[in-house]
């Protein structure tokens, strides 16, 4: 605490270092793999959303949930679960009531944000490793300032997830009645997923106890807050755990759906 | 460079506050509150000071634990801790006032932990009769640092509303160190020192300057010490005019880390032992119970099993002998080792991995588990700690006036507060008691400094010739290059003083000690300094060590001249406490160059806290003589007690 | 100090390679260094044994040597760590340890920077507010509700969070706007505190610490050495109470309608936060000064207009000797006269917000 007045003022310079950083360790290897697992996950959805076909499964009823809930004019009867509102433009995919709202909950949760400044932006790529920009304003201003709207594709996520919940229900109940295989476990354990990481949420954890200033006055919230405060530590795994199950569910959907394989049934 | 230009930065302050920890800044606050222009000197940065290692808490008899608790138990385990040598009046304030000093802190933002119905939660710790530390976790020095340090802050965002500037009325001196008060007659005139940074020379003309540099351990070997600790405040004092008591009495910590290496020293709180640690010999005898002494036998357990039933139930048990005053179990561990059942790297063993489970020790004592785990990759919730005795505290200091803390002998306007004062603590401290003890005698001298500059009628001026004495005598290291290396100086004052004046003391060693503090003095005396002005460690230790040198022959003479065992001081050739000596204060000055002791008598506690004790008790410390004067007393005090009942009675009766 | 130069039992001692970075402000390079080290030694040993050895000058701060003051903070091996708290046995026999200071603050000698900014920015951070009803003492508060503001009242402030921020690390002009994660913990701290009686901290975070700033790339959560969860739930936590306050569409529209939730911009350091313990000599005080306030964002709003609302400070009287007279002592005294009439901490030109000074056509301006 020198004061201002009396000692020698003026810009003091940084020490000369000359290298960027001294790192000796692997620290480009943590962005590397999130570029590479984020692109291909991106490349395989945009490829599946706009195929159009062998989304449903019309001898076990699954849907999967790329196509969830199916609203175009296209989509097969039975599996439009909530009704038929758009055209069937090909450039409208089928699930285009929810699909953007479930691109920007990841896209401005607080996770994610962090793993794509780090490794697509490169704002920074690693721990005191330098900035690839000359400027930097942050979230300060459009449109970053946009991620605070976290919460609200909160809100919406939490009607998907109960959507993809309905779906996962409504595949038990097969054309020949109650039945359970292979397919229906995996919509299961993907909707379970889906919920954790939904749940996990750091405004979820917020908006249920996070907010309060006195736990002591509301202890089913404290106790809640807790719960979501445990998942939320592994906030990180299911983002990347859901990312894995929402392909494998949409490719075993796929799968069965064209007939590469066909799905292994326990009941009926 | 020569003198005549050297700059020299200016600053008139009404209190200089020398020292930014604990009670620094307590006083600074409160010499700030009564309306003074208030500085503050560290000597590191602002809030890195040595209170963060404070890890028990604070004692204060609050009673939010045990409602039996007040300040007359508070002050009775204080004087029963340090062997009844302490100034009974300051064990007295310090009581009385220590729960007010925390109540005040949560007003400045500290968060402790809470008991049940939302108080302070206070916990047990050695000497203490009830659970009286008020703590957060095992970071309660830290959280006293941080809460003083931004109620500063908060003074400064007033006086920049008020006069526009965060330094109008006070501000902190970040990495200044202090080397010379200046004197105008007897009366403290100003302070001068050097900013660390850049080497530049720093003058303060203050009319009053309160010390509160802490104490004096990197003079040892193995200390739990930082850097700053080189008793600074102590020499400036001596050389001020000043005289300092008590200085044979240093706490050894019973458990600083031994193994590694690198961390030798760092302390393992004693709450590790309040919460269920124990002592183990290599043999793996828990050998605390062969060592409780005579006075403590009554309050402490003598078997395991009663010893492990307190933990749970404090009131029909009684306490576990690993809770001993810290000297007693220093003195243990010591005896221990060379007794040769010590641990490969010389120390005893203290388990709480087989004691508790591990989830409860990250639980209770979170920091030490993170400490000792970042520090030397050992994991206490599964293996035993290496502890031994450190240094750790000096009970003797500037010798004060116990409700001012104005520095006593031929000077005016100094004050004192915190380690660096003598007196509280007697010949031992009690762990819990110094945090109380920063803040009760911090806000006092901050008080009473800025009373004394309220009575001034002229302002002390400073002396152009002290100036320059000054400003050569800090030069003259960097001027000299024939001189020894000041590490080297400083390990071999630290072998001296650790090796002859260490733990336990005999006659042949100290004087052999005297002999090459001697001897030091002289090489002292011509250390040189490599290198420049700015930021120079080596200086810097150069000029702290003629303060180590000096106050460590106040401690060695001290030592040679107390013929008993007594606290924090053992000899091995007087191993019991002699009633006569604790009639006795030994207080060193300084004539000139050289060091002088002399005997004070203590002076007498008043009948009312006197008769707080038992007899039994007071047997054990008093002489026959003032026996008879306790029975005496006892009497009077029954007939007039029995006299005022039945008045009383009377009176009762007449309302009726 | 790193004196041990026998080591421990068992394995000898053996040298290793260490660049250290030595210089100051005017430039500097690494240099190498072949030292000593012993079983069970932490890098602020080798420094240490470095200072005792073949480099006495060499600057380094430390106090605690316990990862409890937080002052050994350096680089080492690129990354921002606490000397004290980075152990040997860490690193490969062979390899070179390489020690800079932190990067982020100007460089004073060797591994000593000045890391005042973040006084500064502490000095900034209104301090907390007690509430007016209750007296020392009678503050009750549950352990629940006071362990997150626990959580961040860990911190030891070694700054190595502010370092390695690349908010300001790799954009200097930033450091303006930004008080960075350490201070975002402490208005986090005050904002849980269950008997705070502010209630503006988070418009504070937004506006004043630059908190939008963030965007939670968690570099600052890695290198805590108190492993205090600084973005999950110091600097996110804060996000949120921004977004209830200032990005609800409902609140939003709210204060639209009803204009409220306004905070001004000045909040800070024009209103006098209701609780504050006020000192008895406030206001009268003998030592009160015009002091030359560098704050730039006051300087912004002098522009914009004279401050009317401002207290005019009292002048001062210099401090006299005995006699009733300046002090002149020109031979130790720092500048070549007696001291300033105004007061010593006075610096001219005055800061413009401290000119009572108003332009002719500013009132026809206003109207």
């Amino acid at each position: 605490m020198t004061s201002s007045a009396t000692r020698p003022q003026g810009v003091r310079a940084r020490a000369a270092i000359a290298a960027k950083t001294l790192r000796t360790d692997r620290w480009w290897f943590a962005p590397l793999i999130t570029v590479i697992g984020l692109s291909a996950w991106v490349a395989y959805a945009t490829v599946r959303v706009f195929m159009h076909k062998w989304y449903w499964v019309e001898e076990f009823s699954y849907l999967t949930p790329f196509y969830s809930p199916c609203v175009t004019d296209r989509c097969i009867p039975e599996a439009s679960h909530f009704g038929q509102y758009l055209p069937g433009w090909w450039i409208i995919p089928d699930a285009a009531f929810t699909l953007p709202f479930l691109l920007l909950f990841r896209l401005t949760c607080y996770y994610y944000r962090k793993a794509y400044y780090r490794s697509f932006w490169l704002s920074p790529p690693a721990c005191a490793v330098p900035d690839g920009h000359a400027s930097y304003s942050g979230e300060t201003r459009f449109p970053l300032i946009v991620q605070n709207s976290h919460r609200y594709f909160f809100y919406f996520a939490v009607i998907i997830s109960l959507i993809n919940s309905w779906d996962a229900i409504l595949a038990f109940n097969t054309p020949q009645g109650f039945g359970i295989g292979l397919g229906n476990l995996i919509l299961l354990g993907n909707v379970i997923m889906l919920w954790a990481y939904t749940i996990s949420c750091h405004s979820c954890r917020h908006i249920i106890g996070g907010r309060l200033k006195h736990f002591s006055k509301h202890p089913v919230r404290y106790r809640a807050w807790g719960y979501i405060s445990w998942l939320n530590v592994r906030h990180m795994q299911l983002a990347w755990i859901t990312l894995g199950t929402l392909a494998l569910t949409d490719f075993y959907v796929m799968s069965v759906a064209a007939g590469w394989i066909s799905d292994l049934r326990f009941i009926n | 460079m020569t003198t005549t230009t050297t700059r020299i930065e200016r600053h008139h302050y009404d209190v200089v506050v020398i020292g930014a920890g604990g009670a620094g800044l307590r006083a600074a606050i409160e010499a700030r509150l009564a309306g003074k222009k208030t500085a503050i000197i560290s000597k590191s940065l602002f809030g890195k000071a040595h209170t963060v290692m404070a890890e028990g808490g604070a004692a204060a008899a609050m009673g939010n634990v045990n409602s039996r608790d007040s300040w007359q138990v508070h002050f009775r385990d204080t004087m029963r801790g340090g062997k009844f040598l302490n100034n009974f009046r300051m064990a007295e304030l310090h009581a009385k006032e220590s729960p007010q000093r925390i109540w005040e802190l949560e007003t400045y933002g500290a968060l402790f932990d809470r008991t049940k119905d939302g108080k302070i939660s206070q916990r047990n710790f050695g000497g203490h009769e009830y659970p009286r530390l008020a703590h957060v976790g095992d970071r309660t020095g830290l959280e006293l640092i941080r809460t003083l340090q931004q109620k500063i802050v908060s003074l400064q965002q007033e006086d920049k509303r008020e006069h526009g500037s965060y330094d109008a009325r006070i501000r902190v001196f970040d990495e200044t160190t202090i080397t010379e008060l200046l004197l105008d007659g007897d009366r403290i005139a100003g302070a001068f020192g050097y900013y660390r940074e850049s080497g530049e020379f720093i003058l303060f003309e203050a009319p009053a300057v309160v010390l509160a540099t802490g104490g004096v351990g990197r003079s040892y070997k193995v200390t739990s010490n930082s850097w700053e600790y080189t008793g600074d405040g102590h020499a400036l004092a001596l050389r001020a005019g000043a005289t300092l008591i008590n200085m044979e009495f240093l706490q050894f910590h019973p458990t600083g880390m031994v193994w590694p290496p690198s961390v030798k020293g760092i302390l393992v709180t004693e709450s590790v032992r309040g919460d269920g640690g124990i002592l183990k010999n290599s043999e793996g005898k828990r050998f605390m119970f062969d060592y409780v002494p005579d006075v403590f036998r009554k309050q402490y357990a003598e078997t395991p099993e009663e010893a492990d039933r307190w933990y749970t139930d404090p009131d029909n048990n009684r306490r576990p002998p690993e809770l001993l005053p810290r000297d007693e179990v220093a003195r243990a561990i010591n005896s221990e080792v060379k007794a040769g059942r010590g641990t490969p790297a010389g120390g005893v063993y203290l388990d709480i991995a087989s004691r508790l489970p591990a989830e409860e020790i990250r639980r209770r004592l979170p920091s030490m588990h993170h400490q000792f785990k970042g520090l030397a990759d050992v994991d206490i919730t599964k293996e035993a700690m290496e502890v031994g005795p450190t240094c750790h505290y000096v009970m003797g200091g500037i010798e004060v006036d116990p409700d001012s803390g104005a520095a006593y002998g031929s000077v005016r306007g100094l004050f004192a507060a915190g380690e660096v004062s003598g007196g509280m603590h007697g010949s031992n401290r009690l762990g819990g008691n110094s945090l109380s003890d920063l803040l009760v005698f911090g806000k006092r001298a901050g008080g009473h400094a800025a009373t004394y500059v309220d009575q001034l009628t002229g302002r002390p001026r400073v002396a152009v010739t002290a100036v320059e004495t000054a400003v050569e005598t800090a030069l003259a290291p960097l001027h000299r290059d024939t001189g020894e290396n000041p590490y080297t100086l400083q390990q071999d004052l630290q072998a001296v003083m650790g090796d002859l004046v260490g733990i336990i003391r005999r006659e042949a060693e100290l004087e052999d000690a005297l002999v090459r503090l001697a001897e030091l003095r002289e090489r002292v005396a011509k250390v040189s300094a490599a290198g420049g002005r700015k930021y120079n460690p080596g200086w810097h230790l150069a000029l702290d060590l003629r303060n180590m040198l000096v106050v460590s022959e106040c401690t060695a003479k001290a030592a040679l001249e107390r013929r008993e065992s007594r606290g924090g001081h053992t000899r091995e050739d007087f191993p019991t406490m002699d009633p006569q000596w604790r009639r006795v204060n030994l207080v060193c000055s300084l004539a000139g160059d050289v060091v002088r002791l002399a005997r004070k008598p203590l002076p007498k506690m008043r009948p009312e806290l006197v008769g707080l004790f038992d007899r039994a008790e007071l047997a054990k410390y008093l002489t026959d003589e003032e026996l008879t004067e306790f029975d005496a007393l006892v009497a009077t005090d029954a007939a007039t007690g029995a006299a005022a009942d039945t008045a009383a009675d009377a009176d009762a009766e007449k309302e009726r | 100090m790193g004196t041990e130069t026998s080591g421990a039992p068992g394995k000898p001692a053996a040298k290793r390679q260490f660049r250290i970075w030595r210089g100051d402000a005017e430039g500097g390079d690494l240099q190498d260094y072949m030292v000593e080290v012993n079983e069970g030694e932490v890098v602020l040993d080798v420094i240490h044994r470095l200072q005792a050895t073949d480099a006495p000058d060499l600057a380094c701060r430390w106090n605690c040597k316990a990862g409890k003051c937080g002052s050994c903070s350096m680089e080492i091996n690129g990354m921002p760590k606490l000397g004290c708290m980075t152990r040997m046995s860490t690193f490969e026999e062979n390899e070179t340890i390489t020690v800079t200071p932190l990067r982020t603050f100007p460089v004073i000698r060797d591994l000593v920077t000045d890391v005042s900014f973040n006084y500064e920015k502490a000095r900034e951070t209104p301090a907390f507010a007690p509430p007016t009803d209750l007296a020392p003492g009678d503050y009750r508060m549950q352990q629940v509700d006071v362990e997150r503001s626990q959580e961040f009242r860990k911190c030891i402030e070694c700054f190595l969070c502010q370092t390695v921020c690349h908010v300001i690390r790799d954009h200097d002009e930033n450091k303006q706007a930004f008080s960075g994660p350490r201070y975002f913990i402490r208005a986090a701290e005050l904002d849980m505190h269950p008997l705070d009686a502010r209630t503006d901290r988070k418009d504070y975070a937004q506006t004043e610490q630059g908190l939008g700033f963030c965007n939670i790339t968690k570099c600052c959560t890695e290198v805590c050495p108190e492993h205090i969860k600084i973005t999950d739930n110091g600097i996110i936590p804060m996000k949120e109470r921004v977004v209830d306050r200032r990005y609800d569409p409902l609140v939003w529209l709210g204060s639209k309608i009803f204009r409220r939730g306004q905070v001004p911009q000045t909040s800070v350091t024009s209103e006098h936060s209701p609780g504050a313990v006020r000192s008895s000599a406030a206001g009268g005080g003998v030592h009160s000064h015009a002091g030359g306030s560098h704050d730039a964002q006051a300087e912004v709003q002098a522009q914009q207009g004279v401050n009317w609302h401002r207290e005019v400070p009292h002048p001062t009287a210099p401090a006299v000797d005995a006699s009733g007279k300046l002090p002149l002592t020109e031979l130790t005294f720092d500048r070549a006269a007696a001291p300033s009439p105004f007061g010593d901490d006075v610096t001219f030109p005055l800061p413009p917000e401290h000119l009572n000074f108003a332009h002719p056509t500013q009132d026809e301006r206003n109207h």
